[in-house]
């Protein structure tokens, strides 16, 4: 048997070594999830911007520390307050062998504008217009200060391509969420890669494009597979045994074999998803009063949370913004003190504690139901009893809109990669006008708060703006509007050959096309 | 045997009925599929014009008679994430699924047969307290932790097999695509095909060990050995066709209850199943998926189970067939 065994395995390792020998580079890549769609504007999710820098560019994108870097735009300038002008890079050329010109820019922004997904982020944006076939103007409604923080999501597609009806009278152009279209099957962008197969669930190749503008790019790698392994274990078995050559996420369980094993490497980087308990103040009269919220903030130890729960895989906060955001403020730590907790709670006349429910998800976040137990431990100390239920996301997330509990966890990335986003969604007054406080179940308001949202949101002086975010990152502290934990870090698993370090980034979109192999 | 034939296809439809009744009621409480077509920004409002288009709004009656129309004219539903019709996709998946189950089975009849037989007639040596020992152990260790461990000393350790997937393939015909003409394809498909065997192969090995030692106590066997007759003959002649008459519906029947056990293995070895699809189909909650496998999986055990019932006919002429239509 074992006999056997080895000599098919020998086998097994002539036929890769033939194959290398042809001299192409492939690098295979297991991710948790493969993309759901190949429409770029279908779902906005990590998955379907990972697939957009493998195939689209975007005009510009985000440096490893949160810088903006040019891609298919060369240049741009403000010409007034609410217009951005943009220059195009000349001879970039599309999968299909179209040429880029701001028509394709102007259409992309039409079908953004469209997209179920993405229209909350293109919402203050009129219009593109285009000047010549390489400039065009990006206008907003009112000055916006988060203008190139959307471009990144500008990943001009092949309009000609895109247009016109498939042979059973469909338009190309549409997006549907839930069935078949041209965009959700057929791709052509700028992009490095060429998708040249894919079965959902199961794998997806991408080839090198020939035509790619960016010839300065080190990148060398012709060839990417990229297989979708769900289970942990396995993804990290994958990569120990040389089956794959990336991976993501490394889970935290296995951060320390990976960074141990030969030949492999961890990168790991803090992320800006934060996670976070919110208290439901129209459920509980007692979560009404800031006091209460900041003796539960008080009894919760979230850096004992990073440090035993995650193993140190996560930066402890204490506020929604995480380094690089305009509104992170250094000054603002996080809280740990049972004794002032229990003086806080006395004084607001609940030194006998009372009894909340508590709902969180068990596998949406890393260790998610490890941490609601342990926050519900740490609640006990200063006698509030928690009656807490863990449940698939699937479950939960209808849960959490009902706002079925007294407290609910909620992790959140803001899409503009900006600190307004996270109060926007979590903490602003609840509205169904503005869709201000979607998810914001502890029904927290602070007139003041919001205020300063909205004045940031049309600040285009970057200090001006920072100094209004970070008050309101202050005054959600000093209420303790919800019970921020840690802002959840990321890993990737390299094989040591290939200068993975250099790109990733906090946002997850590893940049592939300039991945070298050595 | 025509009669018994029809009696079973209505009773298939029964179960088919049933099943698809349970599948619909329960995916109300699997939640809401909006979660995973949707991002986190995405207002309430157009949510709800989602969910309108997708029907989730109407009545659990309406929304089931809707199901039931369309499913008597073959049409399962559009799974939500494939975007294909359910029964396509599983169809695709299934020959995955059922080389899966080939590979377990060839195992299991391959080492239960002779280590069954052995254990019976000498149950005292220490090579059969060794193979009962482990037959505990391998019944009492869950599939997923068998799996893991494999891939852990046979992939990482030591090298000699794949961690997942199916490896190269080959198109037969169709949606079938075989694993079992290329080198690669084989060592892909040796970890999962142990994996899935690791829980049925001692069941055998006991089930087989006990009818044959059965066998052994009985007159026919004492007066062959009074005989004198060689007692390989007996035993293999003899002993062991008496034997395997109830292993063959006890494995048929498991056979059915593998394609079951798939879910964990492939879900472990990413191997591009139908378990595995199911899975996530539940994750995702795409409920035409969902509700599609649980048809066609009744669909496989009403199909094995019948075919266990007219081979058993054949191997026992006790049993008469024709008869069980009446």
């Amino acid at each position: 048997m074992t006999k056997f065994v080895r000599s098919l395995a020998a086998v097994a390792a002539v036929a890769t070594l033939a194959s290398a020998a042809n001299a192409e580079t492939t690098v295979r890549v297991a991710y948790d999830a493969d993309p759901v769609s190949m429409d770029p504007h279908e779902q906005l999710s990590g998955g379907t911007l990972q697939l957009s820098h493998m195939v689209f560019d975007p005009l510009v994108r985000w440096t490893k520390d949160l810088q903006f870097e040019a891609r298919l735009a060369e240049s741009w300038e403000q010409i007034d307050d609410t217009t951005m002008r943009f220059k195009l890079k000349n001879g970039v050329k599309f999968h299909s062998g179209n040429m880029l010109t701001a028509k394709d820019v102007d259409w992309t922004f039409d079908r953004l504008k469209a997209s179920d997904d993405f229209k909350g982020i293109f919402a203050p944006f009129t219009d593109v217009e285009v000047v010549d076939d390489m400039t065009f103007d990006l206008k907003t409604a009112e000055p916006y200060p988060l203008v190139l923080h959307t471009a990144t999501y500008i990943f001009p597609m092949d309009s000609a391509f895109y247009t016109g009806t498939t042979d059973d009278g469909k338009d190309k152009s549409e997006i549907v969420k839930h069935g078949d279209s041209f965009a959700s099957r057929n791709i052509s962008g700028t992009g490095p890669f060429v998708v040249s197969e894919r079965e959902q669930g199961v794998k997806v190749v991408f080839d090198r494009f020939d035509g790619y503008w960016d010839t300065e790019t080190a990148g060398n790698v012709d060839k990417i597979i990229l297989t979708p392994i769900k289970e942990d274990p396995t993804r990290v078995a994958a990569l120990l045994s040389g089956d794959v050559d990336f991976i993501a996420p490394v889970p935290p369980t296995d951060l320390k074999r990976v960074g141990d094993a030969d030949g492999v490497d961890l990168i790991t980087m803090a992320g800006t998803r934060i996670i976070t308990f919110q208290m439901n103040q129209n459920r509980v009269e007692a979560l009404k009063d800031p006091k209460v919220r900041l003796a539960i903030d008080y009894a919760v130890n979230n850096a004992g949370i990073v440090d035993r729960i995650m193993r140190g895989f996560g930066t402890v906060g204490a506020q929604a913004s995480p380094a690089g955001y305009l509104g992170h403020d250094p000054a603002i730590t996080p809280r740990f003190d049972l004794e002032k907790a229990k003086a806080l709670m006395a004084e607001a006349g609940y030194a006998d504690g009372f009894s909340i429910t508590m709902m969180a998800p068990n596998n949406r976040y890393v260790n998610d139901d490890k941490i609601a137990q342990a926050v519900a431990s740490m609640l006990s100390q200063i006698n509030i009893k928690v009656d807490l239920q863990t449940m698939p996301k699937a479950q939960y997330w209808p849960k959490f809109d009902e706002r079925a509990a007294d407290m609910m966890m909620i992790g959140w990335h803001a899409d503009t990669e900006d600190s307004a986003n996270f109060h926007q969604f979590l903490s602003a007054c609840p509205d169904e006008a503005t869709g201000n406080g979607q998810y914001n179940s502890g029904a927290y308001c602070n007139a003041e708060a919001d205020a300063l949202m909205n004045a940031s949101n049309s600040e285009t002086d970057p200090a001006k703006r920072a100094e209004q975010l970070q008050k309101l990152e202050n005054i959600l502290y000093d209420e303790a509007a919800f019970i921020p934990l840690h802002w959840q870090n990321l890993a990737w698993g390299s094989k040591s050959n290939m200068n993975s370090t250099d790109i990733v980034n906090a946002l997850n979109f590893p940049y592939f096309g300039d991945l070298v192999v050595q | 045997m025509f009669a018994y034939l029809v009696k079973r296809v209505f009773q298939a439809i029964a179960v088919m009925f049933v099943i698809s009744l349970i599948g619909f009621a329960i995916q109300g409480n699997l939640g809401d599929p909006l979660r995973e077509l949707v991002g986190q920004s995405v207002s309430e409002e157009t949510r709800q014009q989602l969910r309108d288009e997708l029907g989730l709004n109407d009545s659990f009656m309406t929304q089931y008679l809707r199901f039931a129309g369309n499913a008597l004219q073959g049409d399962l539903g559009t799974s939500y994430f494939f975007k294909e019709p359910a029964l396509d996709v599983i169809l695709k998946k299934l020959p995955a699924t059922l080389e899966l189950v080939m590979g377990a089975t060839l195992i299991i009849v391959g080492l239960s047969v002779p280590l069954g037989v052995y254990t019976a007639i000498k149950p005292d040596t220490i090579l059969s307290r060794l193979i009962m020992g482990l037959s505990i152990v391998g019944i009492s260790i869950p599939v997923f932790l068998t799996a893991i461990m494999m891939i852990f000393v046979f992939s990482v350790h030591y090298g000699w097999f794949p961690s997942f997937g199916r490896g190269d393939v080959v198109h037969v015909w169709g949606y079938w695509e075989t694993n079992f003409l290329t080198a690669d394809g084989w060592m892909h498909i040796i970890l999962p095909s142990f994996a899935l065997a690791s829980i049925m192969l001692p069941l055998f090995i006991r089930l087989i060990r006990s009818e044959m030692m059965e066998v052994l106590q009985s007159e026919y066997v004492k007066f062959a050995k009074a005989k004198g007759i060689n007692p390989r003959r007996i035993y293999f002649l003899h002993a062991l066709k008496n034997t395997l008459l109830p292993v063959i519906t006890v494995g048929g029947v498991q056979i059915g209850t593998m394609v079951a056990y798939t879910i964990l293995t492939e879900t472990v070895f990413q191997w591009p199943g139908m378990g595995f699809m199911f899975l996530e189909a539940v994750n995702r909650v795409d409920t035409p998926l969902i509700v599609a496998y649980l048809i066609v999986v009744g669909f496989i055990f009403v199909v094995t189970n019948t075919i266990v019932d007219l081979i058993y006919g054949l191997v026992n002429p006790t049993v008469n067939i024709a008869r069980m239509g009446a």
